[in-house]
């Protein structure tokens, strides 16, 4: 009994880093439907930011709220230099430049920064951990599950008690009928990224404490992963993300606590597959349905 | 109709999609208080008018004012603040947005929350429909009911000119004629209207001025009454 609370705790943490990626993931491609393979790389920036506030001296918040901001700008760059020229012209084009673009961040920051293996400096978030019924509760859990927690109830907040929020439903409803109720498309895509990056970033934090590790290519694999939870909650959807996400994660822990951890990224797939399979629109994703 | 002021004017507009050549030098315009129909069989280019009105499309050449100003190039978004707004098509609601929300969408480029909350009211009234289902998903309503939804909508960007496109499709007879009794009210109550129609007959009723697009040019414009009577809108579009 303990052995599988504490696999549903390790889970619980590790899904809700993807779920944090897969919302952003799940937004961006709501309201352009581009699959922007360039998010997982946003996280890696978002943790060598951190890392380099950490290096400087910084807390963990001033660290994350920079991080956070730095990658929020970045993708609205990307956006604005990768994706809108290319977007009218065809999906495949723009999903074309997010590969470009993912390869690029990764071998700029390994030209730079190098491919050595970083982690975090050893004050920067002193370990500790306690027991409760049996299991053992790291403090990172307990940050990773917080900071996600937080973060979900300010992206709920904005998306369905803003005007913005309503603008950003809108546009990934209908981009032209939105137009004509005066909604600047184009700033409402950028303020989606803007937030998007920002949860990514704060992911890439959290997933470089986690794991103890921050190198050019650490977001491919959690990228991959938030993209399956993002389908698997179906795909355009922000609670789907994020049911998506914790779902994974636990998946992913049971399998591996109970003696298959050979097939952890195997078993993601294989949701992958099947949710394509059986369930193309995901748990929470809508079949597009209209009225006459 | 006397003289009244333009409120907007189309000279010589043409659009391109492609190598379709959809809208062929389009002249026409609309005078303040006017209800003015634009009817014409289906792929006439009567839609394309109203869409590059709106912004939504570009036009290839030709020059679009409105109030005497040049709003050619001016984008979607800010033709809607300059007090122009549209009832699309197949009624486009947010079907993922409640009821509330789709108006308030609509009143999304004002900021006189005092105005918008008597305007929102003023909306309900007209359509108790939409008050009963105020919190209800937009999906779920009836065809005739996403139609009000839509017109309402558009009346909370509190417009000056609004531009609807077919808003008789797919409704019952009995529904048409509500709509159409609902437009002409909007027009009492100041709002210059340009009605794109298929159903011709409701059109010139309710209409001052006609226009009968063919295949991307005007080849008719006259009082509705006038059109009404003309020939051939009667054997092409009135049913003989």
């Amino acid at each position: 009994m303990p052995d599988l609370l504490q696999q549903l705790l390790n889970g619980l943490s590790q899904g809700s880093i993807y779920a944090l990626i897969a919302v952003g993931y799940t937004m961006i491609y709501g309201i352009i439907q581009l699959i922007n393979f360039a998010h997982g790389d946003v996280i890696m920036v978002g943790a060598y930011v951190a890392l380099g506030c950490a290096l400087m001296g910084l807390g963990l918040i001033p660290s994350l709220a920079i991080a956070m901001l730095t990658c929020a700008i970045l993708g609205v760059i990307i956006e604005r230099v990768a994706y809108r020229r290319v977007r009218p012209v065809s999906r495949l084009a723009a999903l074309t430049s997010a590969i470009g673009v993912s390869l690029f961040l990764e071998y700029t920051m390994m030209y730079f920064l190098g491919a050595d293996i970083r982690t975090f400096p050893a004050g920067f978030f002193p370990e500790r951990t306690y027991s409760l019924l049996g299991v053992t509760i790291n403090n990172k859990d307990l940050l990773v599950l917080g900071t996600t927690l937080v973060l979900v109830i300010i992206l709920q907040y904005i998306i369905y008690r803003t005007r913005t929020g309503k603008a950003m439903r809108a546009v990934s409803f209908d981009g032209q009928a939105a137009q004509l109720m005066g909604v600047n498309v184009n700033s409402t895509v950028a303020i989606t990224f803007f937030i998007g990056s920002a949860m990514a970033a704060a992911a890439g934090l959290l997933y470089g404490i986690y794991f103890n590790t921050v190198q050019p290519l650490m977001g491919l694999m959690p990228g991959l992963k938030a993209f399956i939870a993002a389908v698997l909650g179906g795909i355009g959807s922000v609670p789907g993300a994020m049911l998506g996400g914790i779902l994974l994660g636990m998946t992913e822990s049971l399998v591996a606590g109970f003696g298959g951890s050979m097939y952890r990224d195997a078993v993601a797939f294989i949701i992958l597959i099947l949710v394509l399979l059986i369930r193309p629109t995901g748990l929470l994703g809508k079949g597009v349905q209209e009225k006459v | 109709m006397g003289r009244v002021e333009t409120l907007l004017n189309l000279e010589d507009v043409n659009v391109h999609y492609g190598a379709i050549w959809a809208l062929k030098g389009i002249n026409l315009t609309v005078g303040e208080g006017e209800i003015v129909s634009l009817i014409g069989a289906n792929g006439a280019g009567k839609s394309t008018t109203l869409r590059a009105i709106s912004g939504i499309i570009k036009t290839s050449s030709g020059r679009i004012s409105y109030q005497g100003e040049d709003i050619t190039k001016t984008p979607a978004h800010d033709i809607v603040k300059k007090g122009i707004a549209q009832v699309p098509e197949g009624r486009r609601i947010f079907a993922n947005l409640t009821v509330m929300e789709n108006l308030e969408l609509g009143a999304y480029i004002r900021k006189d929350a005092k105005g918008i909350k008597q305007d929102m009211e003023r909306v309900l009234d007209r359509f108790p429909r939409l008050r009963e289902r105020i919190g209800q998903v937009a999906g779920t309503l009836s065809g005739g009911e996403q139609q009000m939804l839509a017109i309402g909508r558009a009346l909370m960007t509190r417009p000056k000119l609004m531009l609807l496109d077919e808003p008789s499709m797919g409704l019952a007879p009995l529904l048409v004629k509500e709509i159409f009794s609902i437009i002409q009210e909007i027009n009492q109550d100041g709002t210059t209207i340009l009605l794109v129609e298929q159903n011709a007959r409701m059109a010139l009723q309710i209409a001052h001025r006609a226009y009968v697009l063919e295949t991307g040019r005007i080849v008719l414009e006259g009082s509705a009454q006038e059109l009404a009577k003309h020939e051939d809108v009667k054997k092409a579009y009135l049913g003989g």
